[in-house]
């Protein structure tokens, strides 16, 4: 065990996925390691705002984006968590690589793993994949979205958020709306809420919100108006736009007349509460415009800003247990 | 005018309530006001009409889940004006509109198209289905809630099954947000396709191409276990075979949300009536051997058949007037559905309480209509029937655009005599 897991500060179990050196999903993190995590992202939200966010903490460690799936905002802030540590980053996209060619996800893994890496943050559009790839490489791995299953830093970004704006998780109830069948960030949202004791209601179609939800200890709801009453938090997801041509839900039409977040249905909400999406948005699908973009209530912005802190404090973390400095 | 109208001298009879007494009900303004065991004359208010029953089962008016209407597209088979006749004197108060119309009722626009035309131009009242799917193709779900908000009362792609399992369980998962009604024409398309009439000892001789009465519990027994899945309300069209039926009452004895109705014709008919090519007998599913007939009426006794539709499909003589297998499936059936179910009565199979139940509450608690009763404050729809007057059923009688009815010549007994629809009298026999 490494000297950093076993100080009084530090609340990582041995058998802890961080403690192994990863961070795959929010499942199976405890409430200390999360509030862990996001103290160590609280305090790099006021030094992000600095004219210097250069840190050397990470000096000389080199760390891989690997995507393969396209992604802006998420590759983006990885890149910038790993600068601003002082790691030397490297962006690996499918698009032109070898992959195109056919190599395996395992062969991708040992040849990138033979060039020493102490970072390979990945996404992929199979869920599991990237737990498969942690099996194979020496480096930290941190999930940047698997499929269906997980995205974990989102779900700590949008932690760091609301502990911000309400000061706490405990308590609160917190509405998921939207494609939650098959959304990584509603199912690691689902976990961090469950974990930090905030009640979750999830909200949408039938067809993407199965009853099934119910035996992880959810309320489901197909009626907006009644999902949304009186929470704390209304988490809009995006809502591919492949299911919405009478696979799962018949229109975009229909599904913003039902499930399309407006101030009318907000009402039901109670009047502080906050509004959040993960990006990209559908304006006019899944969210109105004016509700997206209403100042006092929309911490959508927010969440990016805390995405960099969060992924900044991830690796820290996730460095300092394979090898504290 | 007090705007009274006073019913009396009847034998009240509904089903919702298991009334069965001598009576009267009083009405004002197309609604039931008071029911009164025992009516007569010294309790009739000031100022009311009277309508003297003489005797007869005063019902409320029947209720049609299945029919075709021709509107819009197919205005040469029917109309709204002419169906709501043909209901009117069949005793029948509503109809639901089958949706397969051309173009068909997959949006918003085409419902309140319905709407409109019904009240327009329909002496009964006319509630609208809409398409499960998109041009009825079995492959994208319609805007379902915008169309129940609509006015959509359930959803059917017609005479065509929802072929794919996946998109049945999409649709059926969809409408549980609103718990609307899926209604299904239960037969597994690549085996009905080729055939023009039941497969059996019939179409062998006659050379027709078979359905095998097996394509039709298939597609049961698979919509049954996506109901078991996603808990969507699940209602299977006209069935027709012995095997679906008793698939039907272990699904209801294990609690699953599923009724069932038959067609006037798979009671009263079976393969036989096919004779010599009789294209008028070309229904779908088409007419059974006669072991299914007799399971038909055994599931309407005990109730696994909640419903009794006539399944009314106009057809004009170039779609009827053609080799067996080419001929369009369907008769009509607006005007027969009620004696035909009363042959059942006489002939002591069914109560007479039950098939009125299958005629008027139970279709209305399954559209979720507030009609269908005898309760005050419900619409006043009814009906008076002469259970026992003897008449044959002749094309000269139907008020139907279209001829092409499967009883032509049967003799027959008992009929609605006045029908009566938001208190306004719209068929009178006597005046006739």
């Amino acid at each position: 065990m490494t000297a950093a897991a076993k100080s009084l500060d530090n609340p990582i179990p041995p058998n802890s996925q961080l403690a192994q050196g990863h961070l795959l999903g929010i499942e199976g993190l405890n409430p200390l390691e999360i509030a862990y995590l996001l103290d160590k992202a609280e305090g790099y939200v006021d030094h992000n705002r600095q004219v210097d966010k250069k840190l050397d903490l990470l000096k000389g460690r080199t760390q891989i984006n690997l995507f393969y799936e396209n992604s802006t905002r998420t590759r983006a802030s990885f890149e910038l968590a790993g600068k601003r540590m002082g790691a030397d980053v490297i962006n690996m996209a499918v698009e032109g690589s070898s992959i195109k060619k056919g190599e395996t996800l395992i062969d991708t893994a040992m040849t990138l793993n033979a060039m020493q890496p102490d970072i390979l943050v990945v996404r992929h559009d199979q869920s599991g994949a990237v737990n498969l790839l942690a099996q194979k490489v020496d480096g930290a791995v941190i999930n940047g979205g698997d499929g269906s299953h997980e995205h974990p830093t989102q779900a700590l970004l949008d932690a760091l958020t609301i502990r911000r704006r309400k000061g706490t998780l405990a308590g609160l109830t917190v509405a998921i709306c939207g494609d939650i069948a098959h959304s990584r960030v509603a199912r690691s949202n689902i976990h961090l809420l469950n974990i930090m004791g905030a009640r979750v209601r999830l909200i949408g179609p039938p067809t993407l919100v199965p009853k099934s939800f119910e035996r992880m200890g959810l309320e489901v709801h197909h009626d907006m108006r009644k999902g949304l009453k009186n929470v704390d938090i209304v988490m809009m997801l995006r809502l591919q736009m492949e299911r919405m041509q009478g696979s799962y839900v018949p229109s975009t039409n229909e599904y913003f007349h039902f499930w399309g977040l407006d101030y009318e249905k907000l009402s039901a909400a109670k009047p502080d509460a906050l509004i959040m999406h993960p990006g990209p948005m559908n304006r006019g699908v899944e969210i109105a415009t004016d509700v997206a973009d209403d100042i006092d209530r929309s911490a959508i912005r927010e969440q990016v800003e805390m995405g960099v802190a969060v992924r900044m404090a991830c690796l820290e973390v996730l460095c300092d247990q394979r090898q504290p400095r | 005018m007090s705007g009274l109208t006073a019913f009396i001298n009847a034998r009240l009879m509904d089903p919702a309530s298991k009334l069965d007494a001598k009576g009267g009900l009083i009405i004002k303004n197309g609604k039931i006001r008071e029911i009164i065991k025992g009516l007569d004359v010294p309790q009739v208010p000031y100022g009311a009409e009277i309508i003297d029953c003489e005797g007869h089962v005063l019902a409320p008016g029947l209720i049609d889940a299945r029919a075709y209407l021709g509107e819009p597209g197919q205005e040469q088979k029917e109309t709204m004006a002419t169906a709501s006749q043909a209901a009117a004197a069949g005793g029948i108060t509503t109809i639901a509109a089958m949706a397969s119309t051309d173009p068909c009722v997959d949006e918003v626009a085409l419902v309140e198209f319905v709407s409109r035309r019904a009240r327009d131009t329909a002496i009964v009242n006319v509630v609208p289905t809409a398409c499960v799917t998109r041009g009825r193709k079995g492959e994208e779900i319609t805007e379902m809630g915008m169309l129940a908000e609509a006015g959509a009362v359930a959803f059917s792609d017609g005479h065509r099954a929802i072929g794919s399992a996946q998109v049945m369980r999409r649709a059926l998962a969809y409408a549980t947000g609103w718990d609307l009604l899926i209604i299904q024409h239960p037969e597994e398309p690549s085996m009905a396709a080729s055939g023009a009439m039941n497969a059996g000892e019939m179409s062998t001789r006659l050379g027709i191409p078979g359905v095998p009465s097996i394509a039709e519990v298939m597609m049961v027994e698979r919509d049954l276990r996506l109901v078991e899945m996603t808990g969507g309300r699940y209602h299977a069209a006209c069935i027709s075979t012995e095997a679906s039926i008793k698939a039907i009452r272990q699904a209801k004895d294990r609690g699953l949300p599923v009724t069932c109705s038959a067609a006037a014709h798979h009671f009263a008919l079976n393969e036989l009536a096919v004779g010599e090519y009789r294209t008028f007998t070309k229904v779908s599913p088409p007419l059974r051997s006669e072991a299914d007939r007799l399971a038909v009426v055994a599931g309407l006794e005990d109730g696994t058949i909640d419903c009794i539709v006539s399944d009314h499909s106009p057809h004009d003589q170039e779609a009827k007037r053609l080799p067996f297998a080419q001929a369009a499936d369907g008769s009509i059936g607006l005007q027969t559905v009620l004696p035909l179910a009363l042959e059942l009565h006489h002939t002591k199979q069914v109560p007479l309480m039950r098939l009125l139940d299958a005629l008027t509450r139970a279709p209305a608690q399954m559209l979720g209509l507030p009609s269908g009763k005898l309760a005050e404050g419900a619409p006043a729809d009814l009906i008076l029937i002469d259970l026992d007057m003897p008449w044959r059923i002749t094309e000269s009688l139907f008020l139907s655009r279209s001829k092409n009815s499967a009883f032509e010549d049967r003799p027959t007994q008992g009929r609605a005599i006045r029908t009566i629809v938001a208190g306004e009298t719209v068929f009178n026999l006597n005046e006739g």
